[in-house]
């Protein structure tokens, strides 16, 4: 019940971030995509606003045992690169440059009703269930 | 350069950096939506509804703002609809291949000091910049 209350409050903090960032615009995307257009950093002024935050309080947190309301962290501890990582993050970037669209601003464009949100969540959906059913290996 | 919003996009980022900085605190969990949303139907049974619930929050969150300060974010009208359905195709489809996305590898994981999330960020950044160009530049299909 607590980890719930704790996660819509971070989807909600989240959500709001996104918006006053601008990042749920996604042509405010490709216009940072667009480095030989009329280029906008503040996509990265984003990053680093969280950057400045997480980074430092992750080291902070990652000294305690466990998580507050949880038993233990669940954290990647995957070190090495593999075809895996360089791949999928290509292909990523390449779906991110095609739509203007990541993730996070894909499920928060729902919150305003916007038609495109709807028809992103369910390709990337589709494109979960594609590579989960029928390309992992694990 | 004129559409640039530097303060706007700090405070947004550091917003976010909240948003994962607590959910890591509290409940263990990095703050990588991609991750979320897929185990929302691929985690195991007991490890959906905290996601479910995540990703409400996140509309929720876009609801909220958009009430407080309508005309803030305006919907984009008319953009080539293959772009949007094959687009999100390749981002769900790359994002399980890599293990994350802009905040799973670009915040949390470069955070956390992995050289993986790092390496990824620059290569998503890279080929979303080489597909922004062919698409407004050379192919022009979009402005």
């Amino acid at each position: 019940m607590k980890q719930n209350l704790i996660a819509l409050l971070c989807g909600i903090i989240f959500g709001i971030g996104l918006s006053l960032s601008h990042m749920i615009n996604p042509n405010k995307v490709l216009n940072f995509l667009d480095i030989t257009g009329n280029w906008d950093p503040s996509l990265i002024f984003v990053m680093m606003g969280a950057l400045a935050v997480a980074f430092f309080s992750f080291k902070w947190i990652l000294k305690r045992p466990a998580p507050i309301f949880a038993e233990s962290f669940h954290i990647s501890r995957k070190s090495s690169l593999d075809k895996s990582l360089l791949l999928g993050a290509a292909i990523f970037g390449i779906g991110w440059g095609m739509s203007g669209y990541c993730p996070g601003p894909a499920v928060t464009g729902l919150g305003l009703l916007s038609m495109e949100s709807v028809i992103m969540v369910v390709a990337i959906y589709l494109g979960f269930f594609t590579y989960n059913r029928f390309f992992d290996e694990k | 350069m004129e559409n640039f919003t530097p303060f706007s996009a700090m405070a947004g980022g550091a917003l976010i950096g909240i948003s994962v900085t607590l959910l890591l605190l509290f409940n263990g969990r990095i703050g990588g939506v991609s991750g979320i949303m897929n185990g929302v139907f691929f985690a195991p049974k007991s490890d959906r509804i905290w996601r479910l619930i995540f990703l409400t929050g996140l509309v929720l969150g876009g609801f909220i703002f958009q009430r407080l300060v309508p005309d803030f974010n305006v919907p984009r009208q008319n953009y080539p609809l293959f772009l949007l359905g094959l687009g999100g195709f390749l981002i769900g489809f790359g994002t399980r291949m890599s293990g994350g996305c802009t905040s799973g590898h670009g915040i949390c994981g470069i955070a956390n000091l992995s050289i993986r999330s790092l390496i990824a960020t620059l290569t998503f950044m890279a080929t979303g910049m080489i597909t922004v160009f062919i698409i407004r530049h050379s192919l022009e299909l979009a402005a």
